[in-house]
């Protein structure tokens, strides 16, 4: 019964928090719970309302050894986890889920295999030749692009049915001005307002209250963010000015991608430790490996990105090019199968409270 | 370690609001300070850990609480709440002394609720923990480690000696130091609702039929002693604030989730199927009260609020499913009622039942006794329901007399100079009846702070 579970579970503490409520300040899972009963649909909902922040975890009476072993972050976590596996396309890639580790091997792996052939390639047929400086000669453009293009299209689709199957479970009967909605919440998205936890910060790591992890997903957001910034300025410099990588030190491509590079490996490394140092006992072990390892994964793509900054004149350059592609690769692969698909899911709660909060104060 | 424990300026017993209030005050006038906390460290906190508002003074509107709430407001209502039983001088202490407390639980790393997010009832007389009691215990603790407190868990505090208007000494059941002399000891060990003797001593055979909503570690061993060595006592021995909750809940610490809410939705009975109270009688927060105390006095304790799936659906979720069958009959055999009993019961009942005659009529049925006087739906739609209810006791009223110092009362006069009390231990000079929402909470804070500060006092003296 593994599946129903977590369902079971979250629905017997969500009973006793719609009459207890002395967390609804914290967040909106309590007082849309209070409102609805724990239908299946509803749990999904909640489940990623909830941003596990952890407030509710230290502040609840009944947390174990109580009797009534109230954990909601654990259970809801579970939950999420859960959620992933069910809506997750191919059916296949619940295994990817459910072995995140193994997941990030296999995905470096054929990464690597996958550069070295598009390599081969390039060399045997001497694709490289009309460009014969800096990266492009080691790997032609088209086939760099292709590497990243290909898993990117992919993991478009596998999300759009993924978030898609979610959306169609959790929205609104009758979903009006949507577009609006989604313009109201995205101040909400971006400032990750809900991750001050009723004015007070999260529980990151014990019963104190901290801001740690709502800076972390600010610094990895921009981290992120940067490093588009720094592909697309290179493009440009590339196609629209003619000029080739690799670029100067004081070059736009250089700037954002050195920022970009080293905030990812800051907020990854903050998590992981967040993770790995903070109390175990709100958490649920099998997302926490899905953090980890898609920690894990950014880590790996931001530092071979920043060893390529460095070394880019180097001998080394073929090797550290190879890597960081290869791990590029990994990432845009594993995307609808990762810890990545949280930011769609919590979107997409956080548009559903817009929509019905809205509805009912039109009344 | 023995050193730093034996030679101490200040040692606080109890581990709820009261004892962390007085505990801070003292650290912060520069006293070293004992805090020993009978319950373990992940059950710490008494009963301070189910509660979730308290009743503060205000002059002006805060953001978290609207309009205003006079002291002069606050201590008429207690009087009447009381019936003028409350001890004018510490009412008047308790009363000013709320109006600072908002800002000292802030100042303390306390969070308290914005009204701002329109998820609390609307009131100008309490304000709300963030996530309740047990955020304000892990802060205090937090502050009181942070101060240089040091902090005892499972360490029971037992055996005072009083003699010449002193505290001498008191033993703490840990095995690294027994006997303690601190210069000063400010009792917040709470009431005795936690224990079983106590209550049946003053209820007799009924005791066994309480459930205790709180900690079980608030037995009032401490006080008991204290009363014996000459201590002053105040309150009723036999009072005790008593809630309506589901009988099937745990025997000790099932907190707030317990009490059966939809008592308004259905008809209550007792265990040979009668009614005794009139179910809608009562509208205000005080009926859950009303109902605890009327079923001590029941049979057995106990009694069983019947609804059918209409009064189902109306009552508010509860904790435990209720017990179903699809009629009265089966029903009553499942709760070892004599089913003719009931339906006698019911009949009667059903044929006192008068509709709204004019938009704004309630539901009434009035020629019975007693009558239901609000929302007498019939029981009519199957599958019937039942909850059963119990008494859940809250706190005991009797106390410690205390002066308006807190310094605790002998009862041949006199007070002792070095013993101090704060909380539910003394608070049966302010209720020795009745009860205002979010009282408990700060009579804790606000008489916990001035023990602190007056041990604190008396030991630089
Ligand atoms: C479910 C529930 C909800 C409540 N809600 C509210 C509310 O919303 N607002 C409100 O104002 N009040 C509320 N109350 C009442 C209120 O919580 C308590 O009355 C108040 O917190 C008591 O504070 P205290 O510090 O005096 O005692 P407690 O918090 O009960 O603390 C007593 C402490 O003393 C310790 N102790 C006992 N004996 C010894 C000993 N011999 N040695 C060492 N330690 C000892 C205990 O372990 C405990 O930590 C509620 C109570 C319950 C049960
Ligand atoms: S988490 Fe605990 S304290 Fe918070 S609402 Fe739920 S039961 Fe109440
Ligand atoms: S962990 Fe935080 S966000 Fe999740 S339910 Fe608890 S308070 Fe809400």
């Amino acid at each position: 019964m593994s599946v129903a579970k977590p369902f079971s579970e979250a629905q017997r503490m969500l009973r006793i928090c719609a009459i207890c409520n002395y967390c609804n300040g914290f967040c909106p899972v309590f007082e849309v719970n209070v409102h609805h009963p724990p239908t299946a649909a509803t749990l999904a909902h909640l489940a990623h309302l909830c941003h596990g922040c952890r407030n509710c975890f230290y502040a609840c009476q009944y947390a174990p050894p109580h009797v009534f072993a109230v954990n909601l972050p654990r259970a809801l976590a579970e939950l999420r986890h859960q959620v992933y596996l069910d809506r997750v396309w191919p059916p296949a890639g619940r295994w990817l889920l459910d072995y995140p580790f193994a997941a990030l091997l296999l995905a470096l792996t054929s990464g690597w295999l996958l550069v070295l052939l598009a390599i081969l390639v390039g060399t045997a047929f001497d694709l490289g030749a009309p460009m014969q400086t800096g990266f492009y000669r080691v790997l032609p453009w088209g086939l760099m692009s292709l590497i990243g293009a290909l898993p990117l299209a992919w993991s478009g689709l596998a999300l759009a049915i993924q978030w898609g199957r979610h959306w169609r479970s959790i929205r609104p009967p009758q979903a009006r001005g949507l577009m609006r909605a989604w313009w109201r919440t995205l101040p909400a998205i971006l400032s990750l307002s809900h991750l001050s936890g009723g004015g007070v910060g999260c529980n990151d790591r014990d019963a104190g209250f901290s801001q740690a992890r709502r800076r972390l997903h600010q610094a990895l957001f921009a981290g992120l963010a940067f490093c588009l910034a720094a592909t697309l300025t290179a493009a440009l410099y590339h196609h629209a000015l003619g000029l080739s990588a690799p670029y100067p030190v004081l070059s736009l491509p250089v700037f954002f991608g050195t920022a970009g590079g080293v905030l990812v490996c800051a907020a990854t490394l903050g998590f992981s430790w967040l993770g790995l140092t903070g109390d175990p006992e709100p958490r649920a072990p099998r997302a926490s490996h899905l953090d980890l390892a898609f920690a894990a994964l950014l880590l790996i793509v931001a530092a071979s990105g920043l060893a390529l900054l460095l070394g880019r004149a180097s001998a080394w350059m073929p090797g550290l090019l190879a890597i960081h592609l290869s791990s590029v690769w990994a990432l845009f692969a594993l995307l609808p199968y990762s810890k990545f698909l949280h930011a769609g899911y919590r979107a997409l709660a956080l548009l559903q409270e817009s929509l019905t909060e809205h509805e009912t104060r039109g009344d | 370690m023995r050193r730093q424990c034996t030679d101490i300026d200040v040692l606080v017993i109890g581990g709820g609001a009261a004892a962390l209030a007085a505990a801070i005050e003292a650290r912060r006038i520069g006293c070293s300070v004992l805090l020993a906390e009978r319950a373990p460290c992940h059950l710490r906190g008494g009963n301070t850990r189910h509660a979730r508002n308290l009743r503060l003074a205000h002059l002006a509107p805060t953001p978290f609480s609207p309009g205003a709430y006079p002291p002069a407001t606050f201590w008429s209502e207690l009087q009447r709440a009381t019936q003028n039983t409350a001890d004018p001088l510490l009412g008047q202490r308790l009363v000013e002394g709320s109006l600072a407390i908002a800002d000292w639980l802030q100042g303390a790393g306390v969070p308290l609720q914005p009204i701002a997010g329109h998820r609390l009832p609307e009131s100008q007389r309490t304000v709300f923990l963030l996530g309740g009691g047990k955020t304000l215990v892990q802060r205090l603790y937090a502050h009181a480690k942070h101060l240089g407190i040091e902090i005892r868990y499972e360490t029971e505090v037992t055996d005072p000696l009083l003699t010449g208007g002193r505290l001498l000494e008191v033993c703490c059941r840990k095995a690294e130091y027994k006997q303690l002399r601190p210069r000063a000891v400010i009792a917040c060990c709470g009431g005795a609702q936690a224990n079983r003797a106590w209550l049946a001593r003053h209820w007799g055979e009924a005791a066994d039929g309480f459930i205790n909503r709180g900690s079980p570690w608030v037995t009032g061993e401490f006080l008991a002693a204290l009363l014996e060595q000459g201590a002053q006592a105040v309150g009723d021995p036999r009072g005790a604030y008593l809630v309506a909750v589901d009988g099937r809940s745990p025997a000790d610490d099932g907190g707030i989730v317990t009490r059966i809410r939809g008592i308004p939705e259905g008809i209550v009975v007792d265990q040979e199927g009668r009614r005794r109270e009139d179910e809608g009688g009562d509208t205000a927060s005080t009926r859950y009260a009303l109902w605890g105390r009327r079923l001590a006095d029941w049979p057995r304790q106990i009694g069983y609020l019947l609804l059918d799936a209409r009064g189902l659906r109306a009552a508010p979720p509860a904790l435990y499913p209720p017990i179903s069958a699809a009629t009265l009959g089966e029903l009553a055999i499942q709760l070892g009622i004599d089913p003719e009993a009931l339906r006698l019961t019911l009949d009667a009942y059903h044929a006192a039942i008068r509709p709204p005659r004019a938009p704004g009529d309630d539901w009434q049925a009035l020629g019975l006794l007693p009558p239901k006087t609000r929302r007498a739906y019939p029981l009519v739609e199957p599958p019937f329901h039942a909850y059963p209810l119990r008494p859940g006791i809250t706190f005991t009223a009797q106390g410690l007399a205390v002066g308006p110092d807190t310094r605790v009362r002998l009862a041949n006069g006199g007070v002792v100079e070095n013993l101090f009390a704060a909380g539910m231990i003394m608070a049966p000079n302010l209720i020795p009846q009745g009860y205002l929402s979010g009282l408990a909470l700060t009579i804790g804070l606000v008489f916990g702070r001035i023990a602190g500060s007056e041990a604190a006092r008396y030991v630089r003296c």
